[in-house]
């Protein structure tokens, strides 16, 4: 600084009286010195200087520029390498002094642009593919015109004829239909379904089963799945305590719902990003929102509110970039994308949308539950009231309501306080503490008081002490409460976001951080791709909503089919499904990806209707047994001249196991379920040290269907674990496909599954026939096909060999076979047990061929 | 199509293996599986540059443990104690619980110098103390975090929200693992659940494989390791022998080699099942040893095994071994509570070290002990009538971890804190620029490990981290 400031100074002092021409003196500087990271390609930190309008503006921090004021612009301050401020260029050779003098003199003099200079502020462009607007191509033609089966083919066929590859044959029927039924319901067809089909000779016979399928209120489970992972769903809170979310599930309900009813896409788009800002919102369409409500939640005392808001709008933007547009928007928090046209300003634009969102808990009854709960309120309210006024709640809350007031406005005074306060503003279950404390009594709603009088009773001893709260007999006093509400009907919540009545403006985060606002931001879309067009008012996240499903923009319809097609076909046609910038793998069949993307749009973004017209494709019809004349040509199967053989998602491995061995609970939807679960798992989370216990659900809760597996974020279930669940802590689009000795001991010690290999034992003897029928028999049960007669050989053996081991062992009869089922001895039973848990850990029972 | 397991070479490679468990090279056992490392995505992979470290060891201490108690004195705290300290001096302070006006609470710690090094350690740690030559201290560690579950993430994942890879994820997937009969990335717990739970461990979107596995103190060793009831090892044994068979059956239909995979998979589980037990039993180590880690003790019982075990995992082969140890985090009563759980932890830490060292595994063993972040010098009082239950609130400016083992230099501290423990003065070292360290002695570059996910190449060190070439022998 010493160093530049004296000849700068005497520089200025020779050059100020010279005018300084901004084409002849100053524009030549930019261009050689900051055009390279501040010019029409590329803008750092959203600041260009090859343009008049932009330069004034400045950059993500504000103006850099003070026309008149040189000393007062931070583009001189930073040229001239001031402490503590970067000095520019970051890189290579400083400017020269008189360099810097030359600008100083041009601000000072007015920091004139001339008018003739030509803007070049368009918008920018990009020859992306992803980013052209989608065409639907004509269908290529072919010479095996009699392979095709619908357009689909079409375009794999000419590909596949181009470079002389031969499809494979059609799969077996019975392959075909379990290939379907775990395609579209998530689970295997019995054996009186696949008999049907093998003997129906109809030449639609197939077609009719994926009609079949796809009204099957279990395609909305095995669908709304994918979505899950898509939204990041789980039923926790995800930090420290990691609190259980019980009302979740709610909106994983709307899910299959909509799912199972077709909404169409763009519906269900415009519901879950902005249901609540539609005109005259019903609940569902609020429930929908709870898209947005599987953020994380972090409750540990101390936590700065304002980074988790900021993260949690942040995740809520990139979510949204990711699961719509197929775009990494999140690598623009800090700076510029790396690779795509994305400036951190329109990460800041997409972030605005969810700025001013807050998250509330709304009642959101099922059908059913709202004339019980009405018959019943007034008597549990008289109730709840009654063990309130035993326990002197009403005086002693009161009080301690307005000593809270006292420390919100003199924090310090005592850390008792201070902590009690933090505490409502953290711990407050099912509703904003903060808020309702500071609404007057007489203005709450009901539903607000009882929120505030539970966490009060729950949380006094953080004002009082232990000592005092158990001289109340608080803790007592909760649990009646709880009991009492448990003895009365409930209605369902739903946890869903609303729009702030008071807007705060938003502000671009300097080098993504929270703490550091540069320029004021307004909710806009990506510039990149079409514009919003709205004009003359805010937009808000219902314009963001309606114009990512709008037929101009390019990537939604492109990135949904091709998660479609992902799950149909194990890969994307665009294989990197979460990446459609210039990053990510170009489209093995863009044309086909095009065709589909226009189709869905024409069909009225329907996923049922692209489903089917997937999964009848002759392309999807192929065997997926190997072609090893293939494996140098298309190691990866890209080319499709087969099927894929793909290992069953954690889910459908349960929920196979479960129907195969007749054990699965149909019943679709309602809240989460345990199912069995070593003791020591939900303990190595904080959650464990409030001595919190995995209950295992009771009845036939426990056989339900994977989906339906409480998942809670730091303590997740081990058998979704070991076959890679998503974690839940961000968007996951594709999921891993591991194979792992973990999940071998899975599959061959969990109670869970040697249950299921009980119930399959017992299934499997209580029917007549010698071993080689009852084999046939389970076999069809576990994949939907008889063994050769070399398998049948190979299981007698073992058979045989399970009586001879077990003959002598009566304990071990009795654990294997705890249920002597009628026409079957225990060891015959316990045997079929040994044997049908090698059916349950076969490669081909947990794979989809 | 070949048989991976054809029976006569299986048989007798399991004989070789009950034989000596964890002795065998792993090229030999590869080549008896008729396999190679491509196929396997835990095979050993080559570090980017001759590594210092094999494995890591890395003893976690959750909660924030207090420094100026442990490793950084702080004399001047005494003028100070039971005061507030001047609003200049803590107007830039960010805290949990507490306000900037607290009143200082001094560390009643007696510290002195220890070793050749002469490193200052409190009374608190004496056996740990006795290591003192081994030790790189580092009082100058600062965490972005000031909370538990994130600066837990911090540390281990890089980045205070959720959902990437843990720090032995990435070694793992960096690294692949020397053991085939064991998981290569093992977690353990001594101590109630951590705040951040499995997030410590997980292999965030990385593939599952690379999921740390927990050692459980209780019931399985690892989860569903032992034979359902009804299954003896011989029916086991027979079930597993028919699976393959008929596995080879369908591979041979398919030609699909994801099955040779699972087969694969399900040979190493069932041989899990039988080192996972001679792991865990502990009964052919010395009394000696057992002594030095404490297992007889029932104070030191819990850590100490889970210590010794960390020993045995990384003699077999595991690449990563963490182990946690909750119970830091003395917002209140920490001048009891403290020196308790130092009493329950400090025996077994030095043992660990020394038993490494005879063993001659510390060269190759990085050890690591240290927490999320660390404390304030003021107090905090939960109840200000109850002065004696004085605890610290949370501080990530300039607390206290060490290394030791592979590749460090011990006998020497780096870093400095104010006189007050309030600021970082000298040699600042964030959590980015330790585990960029930790991966450099591991032969890893951490701007070359990356993973592609939502379009985006992640690392363990998100956009940051230096080596820190000090710490390095």
């Amino acid at each position: 600084m010493f160093l530049s400031l004296i000849p700068i100074a005497m520089l200025f002092a020779a050059s100020a009286d010279r005018t300084v021409d901004f084409d002849r003196d100053v524009r030549p500087i930019f261009q050689a010195r900051c055009y390279g990271c501040h010019g029409p390609q590329l803008q750092t930190r959203g600041f260009r200087l090859d343009d008049g309008a932009a330069a004034m503006a400045g950059g993500n921090s504000g103006p850099a520029i003070v026309s008149g004021h040189a000393d007062k612009s931070k583009l001189i301050l930073r040229v001239s390498g001031a402490p503590g401020i970067g000095t520019m260029p970051p890189m290579g050779k400083r400017l020269t002094a008189e360099e810097v003098a030359t600008l100083r003199a041009w601000i000072d003099q007015g920091a004139k642009w001339p008018q003739t200079e030509e803007t070049t502020t368009a918008k920018p462009r990009s020859t992306h593919w992803a980013f052209q607007p989608v065409s639907k191509p004509a269908l290529p033609d072919v010479k095996n015109r009699a392979w095709i089966r619908n357009p689909i083919d079409n375009f794999i066929l000419a590909r596949l004829e181009k470079q002389k590859i031969a499809t494979s044959p059609e799969a077996d029927k019975r392959t075909l239909l379990r290939r379907v039924s775990l395609d579209l319901t998530g689970l295997p067809p019995t054996p009186e379904e696949t008999s049907a089909f093998v003997n129906d000779p109809r030449a639609d016979a197939y077609e009719r089963q994926v009609d079949r399928l796809l009204a099957s209120p279990h395609f909305g489970e095995k669908w709304a799945r994918h979505w899950l992972d898509q939204a990041r769903y789980a039923d926790s809170d995800g930090y420290e305590k990691d609190w259980f979310r019980p009302w979740a599930w709610r909106w994983r309900q709307w899910v299959i719902d909509a799912i199972n009813h077709d909404m169409p896409f763009d519906e269900f788009t415009i519901e879950q990003i902005a249901g609540d800002l539609l005109p005259d919102a019903t609940v569902e369409q609020k429930v929908a929102t709870g898209f947005h409500r599987n953020t994380l939640t972090n409750r540990e005392g101390g936590v700065d509110d304002a980074q988790f808001k900021f993260e949690d709008t942040l995740d809520r933007a990139n979510t949204v970039g990711t699961v719509w547009l197929g775009l990494s928007v999140g690598c623009a928090q800090c700076h510029n994308h790396k690779y795509d046209p994305i400036p951190q300003k329109d990460t800041y634009q997409l972030f605005a949308f969810f700025d001013n969102v807050e998250e509330v808990n709304i009642d959101a009854p099922l059908p059913g539950e709202t004339g019980a709960w009405m018959r019943t309120r007034a008597e549990y309210e008289a109730k709840r009231q009654a063990l309130l006024e035993e326990y002197n709640v009403p005086e002693l809350q009161a009080a301690w309501e307005k000593d809270l007031l006292f420390t919100i406005a003199n924090p310090g005074k005592r850390t008792d306080w201070d902590l009690a306060w933090d505490c409502v503003l953290k711990l407050t279950e099912g509703g904003d503490g903060g808020k309702i404390v500071q609404t007057p009594p007489e203005k709450r709603t009901q539903r607000d008081q009882d929120i505030l009088t539970d966490h009060f009773v729950r949380n006094y001893h953080f004002a009082v002490g232990q000592k005092k709260y158990n001289e109340l007999k608080f803790k007592e006093l909760d649990q009646k409460l709880t009991a009492l509400k448990e003895q009365y009907p409930q209605l369902s919540q739903a946890m869903v976001i609303e729009e702030s009545p008071k807007p705060h403006p938003t502000f671009l985060r300097v080098r993504g951080d929270y703490k550091t606002p540069g320029i004021e931001v307004h909710p806009d879309t990506l510039s990149v791709l079409p514009p919003l067009g709205v004009q003359g008012r805010a937009a808000n996240r219902l314009d963001l909503a309606r114009w990512l499903v709008r037929r101009d923009n390019p990537l939604t319809s492109r990135v949904t089919v091709n998660r479609l097609w992902q799950e149909i076909f194990g890969q994307g046609i665009a294989k990197s499904s979460d990446d459609f910038g210039t990053r990510g793998e170009k489209p093995s069949h863009p044309e086909l990806l095009d065709w589909l993307a226009s189709e869905f749009m024409d069909r009225g973004w329907s996923r049922k209707e692209m489903i089917r017209l997937m999964v009848t494709s002759a392309t999807y019809r192929q065997s997926s047994d190997a072609r090893p004349e293939l494996k140098d040509i298309d190691p990866d199967n890209r080319l499709l001249a087969r099927q894929s053989r793909l290992r069953l998602p954690a889910e459908l491995i349960r929920d196979s196991a479960l129907e195969a061995s007749g054990l699965l609970d149909p019943e679709i939807g309602g809240k989460s379920v345990r199912p069995p679960q070593p003791a020591g798992v939900l303990e190595l989370g904080y959650a464990g040290r409030s001595g919190a216990r995995w209950v295992e659900s009771a009845g036939p809760e426990r056989y339900r269907r994977g989906l339906y597996v409480e998942y809670l974020r730091t303590t997740p279930y081990p058998q979704l674990a070991n076959f890679d669940a998503p974690k839940a802590s961000m968007t996951t689009c594709t999921r891993e496909r591991s194979n792992s000795p973990l999940q071998a001991l899975n599959l061959l010690n969990d109670p869970v599954f040697l249950e299921a290999a009980q119930a399959l034992a017992v299934q499997t003897v209580s029917e007549p026939g010698d071993f080689g029928s009852r084999l046939q028999r389970a076999y069809e049960r576990v994949v939907a096909r008889d063994p050769d007669a070399k398998e049948k050989a190979k299981l007698e053996a073992y058979y045989t060999k399970q009586q001879r081991l077990l003959a002598d062992d009566l304990t071990a009869q009795q654990k294997l076979a705890p249920y002597e089922p009628p026409g079957a001895t225990r060891l015959e039973t316990a045997a079929w047990t040994g044997v049908a848990s090698v059916l349950l850990n076969l490669d081909e029972f947990i794979t989809r061929e | 199509m070949r048989d991976l397991f054809a029976t006569h070479s299986r048989r007798s490679f399991l004989r070789d293996c009950a034989a000596g468990i964890g002795t065998l090279a792993l090229a030999d056992i590869l080549q008896a599986e008729g396999r190679t490392a491509a196929d396997d995505p835990l095979a050993p992979k080559k570090p980017h540059f001759p590594p210092k470290a094999k494995n890591v060891i890395f003893l976690f201490q959750e909660g924030a443990p207090s420094q100026m108690d442990l490793f950084d004195p702080k004399p001047a705290l005494k003028k100070w104690n039971g005061h507030p300290l001047p609003p200049s001096m803590t107007k830039d302070l960010k805290l949990a619980f507490i306000k900037p006006t607290a009143a200082v609470l001094a560390s009643p710690r007696e510290f002195k110098p220890y070793g050749q090094c002469g490193m200052e350690l409190s009374d608190v740690i004496p056996f740990t103390a006795e290591c003192a030559d081994d030790l790189c201290l580092i009082r100058s560690m600062y965490s972005e975090a000031f909370n538990h579950h994130p600066g837990q993430l911090y540390l281990f994942t890089g980045h205070m929200i959720g959902g990437r890879p843990s720090m032995g994820a990435w070694v793992t997937y960096g690294l692949g693992s020397e053991s085939r009969n064991l998981p290569a990335f093992v977690a353990m717990q001594s101590g109630s659940g951590t705040s951040a739970g499995s997030d410590n461990w997980s292999n965030g979107f990385l593939p599952s494989i690379y999921d740390g596995t927990v050692l459980r103190s209780s019931g399985d060793p690892i989860l569903y390791l032992s034979n359902p009831d009804g299954i003896t090892n011989e029916s086991q044994r027979a079930r597993l022998d028919v699976l393959r068979e008929l596995n080879q059956t369908r591979l041979e239909k398919t030609g699909d080699q994801e099955i040779a995979s699972r087969m694969h998979a399900y040979e190493l589980a069932y041989r899990m099942q039988t080192a996972g037990p001679e792991l865990a039993d502990l009964s052919k180590e010395t009394p000696a040893t057992l002594d030095m880690y404490g297992i007889k003790d029932a104070k030191t019982k819990s850590y100490g095994t889970n210590l010794l075990l960390a020993r045995r995992l990384v003699e077999r082969g595991v690449r990563f071994v963490l182990v946690m140890q909750s119970g830091w985090d003395h917002h209140s009563e920490i001048n009891k509570g403290l020196p308790k759980l130092c009493g329950q932890t400090d025996k077994p830490t030095a043992a660990l070290l020394k038993d490494l060292k005879q063993r001659g595994l510390l060269d190759e063993t990085l050890v690591v002990w240290g927490g999320e972040i660390g404390r304030t010098p003021m107090s905090e009082m939960r109840r200000p009538e109850e002065a004696d239950n004085a605890g610290r609130d949370h501080h990530p400016n300039g607390f206290s971890l060490w290394m030791a083992g592979g590749g460090v230099k011990g006998g020497q501290v780096i870093g400095k804190t104010d006189e007050l423990g309030l600021t970082i003065t000298e040699d600042k070292v964030e959590l980015h620029d330790l585990q960029a360290t930790i991966l450099h002695l591991l032969g890893l570059d951490h701007t070359r490990l990356t993973y592609r996910h939502l379009g985006r190449d992640f690392r363990l060190t998100d956009v940051g981290g230096q080596v820190i070439p000090r710490i390095m022998a």
